[in-house]
């Protein structure tokens, strides 16, 4: 049985003779991505000229498709072929596994005339150009019985039912606790429907390799469930689709699935005879792939004078596909953040003819901590508390709901620190005091927690008569440095310098690995490429004690050291390369494992931060601008001081979003999102962001995996959002408790409260 | 997007000539506006002639004082203009607050003024919309429409001329220079280039088919402070809620009407000694609004009496 006591050994991470771990060591691939040669699927250089494939969404949000006019776009110059449910390739049923391993069933793209969301794909053309591909794609005529839509989550929230297998979880008596306590807040939150935006949207390139096998180019997080449902969609072998994923312009858990651009290229490539390219457009990309759902959040807090909660409890609508159950749980993080002998938390989902939601980063505390940490400043604001002192009162000694002992936990510290640091003692507790020119000033903050994980991967590991290590791993790089912090685990662990390394990842032929999501990306992928890395050592330093030709033949292999691309047992060294090619001319490969601790879930393991953000709002305008942020965080060992920080203050700038600008609006007479593109989908931009710095507290938490890291992924984001509606409040006197916070709405407040 | 033909004018008069004599031909400057509408389909030339080459890039001194605007120059160039930034800084604060220095760039002073509104349904083509399709209906007037004039809107289109430049020219009292197709030079108040929605809202100015802007001529700045303030959801790289130009005694207003809005109530109530407040309220008694852009009547009224008390201090 695994433990994490196996990991208790000394490692080459852990010893880290050369620095390179944590150190803030530049992307392996950033030069190909700054001088736009690294090719994203859309860009691979297929083997003869592609087709162009353009897909068209229903513009009725239910209902069927009861006729089809494809005449007139078939007539355009350029067409190759017009599909819609009546002509496309057949494909077996939605979710059938031929293979029962199968981490995807089939995707069939165009699978009849039902209709259950505005920008459905429901008819695809290809073109010999982009251009004439667009052209048709407008021409082609449907007409719909449409069905009234059901998309008002507000009007629907009486109809919210128990996610699937859940139920809500209770510690202790809430009703008792909460009516005992003589302070008491009882608020409600909302949050918007919030699409993932990344700078690449998804796209597909496909083509094939005779009759049999399909060669496919797209942009996912998870390369084996990518692999497996287009080889259920297709009917054919999984080993026949080779499916690559080598550049991604961003995921944010967008892309943790496939959409019908990978499905409709690969039938496209078949039926053409000819490679095919499938891009969603921006506008697309709102409503045909999936969102983060919206909330309603019902936070209760019951607290003594002193400020130690006695009822917690925070309970959570949201709203899913009319044929779903993804839950946006954020409720979920409460569950370990403050100590609070009666607890109540869960879910309640509603089905709405709305887009499919989805995980979007930090799914959860993203949401969630935009109630609970504002509840915790209006709870502190009553007891006429310190913000951060109140979270410190209620500091629990385990984890609150189920008594697990933490792995690590320095929340208070990166409360302290962090409050040191950013100046917290000049902050006025009454809102509305500060002037700086136009603005009213304030300050505010939140604490941050994202959960941690570990799950099973491969790797391997080759040196090659060069003394190159390569690394290979059915992993992907969705913009967080994944390419670089492999690297840096192999270059540390075979003692070459960081150039001697190459690093593979992408591809369904390679060892698999779950890929980037759930911020457990840097720390699955990296333990089973140190533990192939450990295992080449191995490879390595018997090679060199067995072989007559080394000056090591004859030693303890365990004593061998590998450094500065040597190997050496004690004065006796020579360096990689003269050995391999000396002694294994073909290179040695070997792989490496890992997979969860049995024992893992006896600890509650989580990342940890606090947030703390300076705003200024004009009250004349109910403008706010942010004038500075910080967050200090505890997420385990950094492997890499640079991009951790990127994706730290990346999640920090996600949280402004959230406070202040991000969300879909939808118009519930089309059942559609209004706002579709960048001008009107509104995420930060430079000016927005004013001073920003992120702080990674040293740690190492052992019981998380065999490099004591935790993933950084997530973390900065959650929390961010409630520091700047904090601030908001302190600034100018006003909560708002629906986001985001814009300039009409913080108006109204700001009139009303006679500023 | 459709297939279009492209020629490049030799000059203003062949211009004209072409555009009134070639079906569906349209002006492209910068290009900013008009290719992205092209690519959504939501307008569709048959025939696009390029004017951004025209030797209509000047920025010149005119003999009262004033100054001359070419309609191809870049809105950067004019922003930056030392002559502009001394004595109309105004117009370069509304300029640099619109969209980022990329489209700065490339965006000219003609293609600025006629950009087309920013109304989310008019770029949604499977939404109706009276601007884009006549007589299809108007997805705002009913929906989302947190950013709908609250001036001179009729029932046919709630949409606001989106333009930041547009507001500043009216309140310096600009005048439009152009070439009409039968090749006659013709000016007149800029006021006077937008129009109203009425039942027609995609007639948007007064310009005849096929007629060139050759350029925007600036009078002698007034007497006064001058300031520009624009009310976005961030900092940068935003369409506004709502603007104010003041020059000396005028006052212009952005986002609130299908064109940009002449606060000529205000002026007179400010002429005849009414507070900046007084003023605006007076200004705002004709305004309506519908729901959720009630916020802008009450965001006017401060940010105008903001600004007008800003360009005081600054003239002082
Ligand atoms: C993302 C984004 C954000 C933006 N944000 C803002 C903002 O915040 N504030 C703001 O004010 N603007 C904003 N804009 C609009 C921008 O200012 C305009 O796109 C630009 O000014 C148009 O100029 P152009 O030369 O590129 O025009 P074009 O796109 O070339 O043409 C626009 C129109 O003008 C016509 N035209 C061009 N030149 C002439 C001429 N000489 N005579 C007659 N007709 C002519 C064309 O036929 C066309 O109808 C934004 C645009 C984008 C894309
Ligand atoms: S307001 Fe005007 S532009 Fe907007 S949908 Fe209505 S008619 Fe179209």
């Amino acid at each position: 049985m695994s433990s994490v006591s196996d990991w208790d050994v000394p490692n080459p991470v852990k010893e880290n003779r050369s620095g390179l771990i944590g150190k803030g060591v530049d992307r392996y691939e950033g030069p190909l991505k700054v001088t736009g040669t690294a090719p994203y699927a859309y860009e691979v250089q297929p083997p003869s000229p592609p087709a162009y494939g353009v897909m068209v969404g229903a513009t009725i949000a239910a209902g069927r498709i009861t006729d089809v006019d494809t005449a007139a776009a078939e007539a355009s110059p350029g067409v190759l072929a017009v599909w819609t449910h009546r002509n496309v390739p057949a494909q077996p049923p939605r979710g059938t596994k031929a293979h029962p391993r199968s981490t995807a069933g089939s995707k069939p793209a165009l699978e009849s005339d039902r209709v259950t969301y505005w920008g459905q794909p429901v008819a695809f053309v290809v073109a010999d150009t982009l251009e004439n591909a667009v052209a048709a794609s407008h021409m082609v005529q449907l007409t719909y019985a449409a069905d009234a839509p059901d998309v008002d989550f507000q009007a629907r929230l009486g109809d919210a039912v128990d996610p699937p297998g859940e139920k809500d979880v209770e510690v202790g008596d809430f009703q008792a606790g909460f009516e005992g306590s003589p302070v008491r807040l009882d608020e409600t939150w909302s949050t918007p429907i919030q699409n993932h935006v990344q700078m690449e949207p998804c796209a597909s390139l496909a083509w094939w390799e005779g009759p049999d096998r399909c060669i496919a180019h797209t942009s996912v997080q998870m390369v084996k469930p990518a692999q497996h449902g287009l080889a259920e969609t297709l009917g054919i072998d999984r080993d026949a689709v080779h499916l690559m994923t080598r550049y991604i312009g961003g995921g944010f858990g967008g892309k943790g699935q496939t959409y019908d651009d990978l499905t409709l290229a690969a039938l496209a490539a078949r039926a053409l005879g000819r490679p095919v390219k499938v891009a969603f457009t921006r506008q697309q990309m709102m409503h045909g792939t999936i969102h983060r759902p919206a909330t309603v959040m019902r936070v209760r807090l019951g607290a003594e004078r002193d400020g130690r909660l006695n009822a917690m409890s925070i309970m959570t609508w949201t709203h899913c596909h009319s044929d779903g159950s993804f839950t946006e749980h954020a409720s979920n993080f409460a569950r370990s953040l403050y100590a609070a002998p009666n607890r109540l938390t869960g879910h309640r989902l509603v089905r709405l003819d709305l887009p499919h939601a989805g995980p979007m980063r930090a799914p959860g505390e993203a949401s969630g901590t935009l109630s609970l940490e504002c509840a915790m400043d209006e709870l502190a604001e009553t007891l006429g508390l310190d913000p951060v002192e109140l979270r410190i009162r209620n500091e629990p000694e385990v984890d609150p709901e189920n008594g697990r002992p933490f792995s690590q936990r320095q929340l208070v510290r990166c409360l302290k620190e962090g409050a040191q640091l950013f100046g917290w003692d000049r902050r006025l507790p009454t809102p509305g005091q500060v002037r700086d020119g136009r603005w009213l000033v304030g300050l505010g903050m939140a604490a941050a927690i994202r959960g941690n994980f570990l799950l099973p991967a491969k790797c391997s590991f080759s040196v090659d008569a060069d003394g190159v290590i390569t690394v290979r791993q059915g992993m992907t790089d969705i913009g967080t440095g994944t390419y670089t912090v492999l690297a840096q685990i192999a270059a540390e662990t075979l003692g070459v310098p960081l150039g001697q390394v190459v690093v593979e990842i992408g591809d369904s032929e390679l060892p698999p690995a779950p890929g980037s999501g759930g911020q457990f990306g840097a720390a699955t992928a990296g333990s089973a490429a140190l533990a192939a890395g450990v295992n080449l050592r191995k490879a390595i330093a018997d090679l060199a004690v067995n072989d007559p030709g080394s000056p090591l033949h004859g030693g303890d292999s365990a004593s061998v050291t590998f450094q500065d691309g040597v190997v050496a047992l004690e004065n006796r060294s020579e360096t990689l390369r003269d050995l391999v090619r000396r002694a294994a001319p073909a290179g040695l490969t070997v792989e490496g494992e890992i997979r969860p601790a049995q024992d893992a879930q006896r600890w509650s393991t989580q990342t940890y931060g606090a947030h703390f953000c300076e705003v200024g709002v004009d009250p004349v305008t109910g403008e706010v601008r942010v004038r500075r942020m910080l967050g200090v965080f505890a997420a385990g060992r950094i492997l890499n001081a640079k991009t951790a920080r990127s994706q730290l203050t990346g999640g920090m700038i996600w949280g402004v979003a959230s406070a202040l600008t991000e969300g879909n609006a939808v118009d519930p007479r089309y059942g559609s999102l209004i706002n579709q593109d960048l001008a009107q989908y509104l995420v930060p931009v430079q000016a927005d962001i004013g001073d920003l710095e992120a702080i990674m507290l040293d740690e190492v938490d052992d019981k998380a995996n065999p490099m004591g890291i935790k993933g950084v992924g997530e973390l900065g984001n959650s929390g961010a959002g409630a520091a700047v509606a904090n601030a908001v409040y302190n600034a100018c006197g006003v909560r708002l408790r629906d986001y985001p916070i814009t300039p009409d709405k913080l108006l109204a407040g700001l009139i009303a409260a006679g500023r | 997007m459709r297939p279009f033909t492209y020629e490049r004018a030799a000059d203003a008069r062949a211009a004209v000539k072409s555009a009134s004599e070639t079906p569906g031909a349209r002006f492209i400057a910068g290009g900013t506006n008009l290719l992205d509408l092209m690519k959504l389909e939501i307008e569709r030339p048959q025939h696009l002639i390029d004017v951004g080459r025209l030797p209509m890039a000047e920025i010149e001194d005119t003999p009262d004082g004033g100054l001359r605007l070419g309609a191809v120059a870049s809105n950067t160039a004019v922003a930056a203009d030392s002559r502009v930034r001394g004595r109309y800084p105004v117009l370069s604060q509304a300029i640099v607050a619109g969209g980022s220095p990329q489209l700065r760039n490339k965006a000219t002073v003609a293609g600025n003024l006629l950009q087309r509104t920013r109304c989310a349904y008019f770029y949604d083509t499977s939404k109706p919309c009276n601007k884009r399709e006549p007589g299809s209906g108007c997805g705002a007037l009913e929906g989302l429409n947190r950013n709908a004039a609250i001036f001179g809107a009729s029932h046919a289109c709630i949409a606001t001329h989106t333009s930041d430049m547009a507001v500043a020219l009216v309140a310096l009292d600009a005048r439009v220079e152009t070439l009409t197709p039968s090749g006659q030079a013709r000016s007149f108040p800029i006021l006077e280039l937008h129009r109203l929605p009425g039942e027609t809202p995609h007639l948007e100015t007064h310009l005849v088919p096929g007629e060139l802007i050759t350029a925007v001529a600036l009078p002698p700045p007034p007497p006064g402070g001058q300031t520009y303030r624009k009310v976005r959801d961030r900092a940068s790289y935003a369409g506004g809620l709502a603007s104010v130009a003041v020059a000396g005694g005028a006052l212009a207003l952005g986002m609130v009407a299908h064109k940009p809005w002449r606060a000529v109530d205000a002026e007179a109530a400010l002429a005849s000694g009414a507070s900046p407040s007084e003023a605006m309220a007076r200004e705002l008694a004709g305004a309506s609004s519908a729901g959720r852009n009630d916020f802008k009547i009450p965001l006017v009224a401060r940010l105008g009496a903001a600004a007008i008390g800003e360009a005081r201090e600054g003239a002082r």
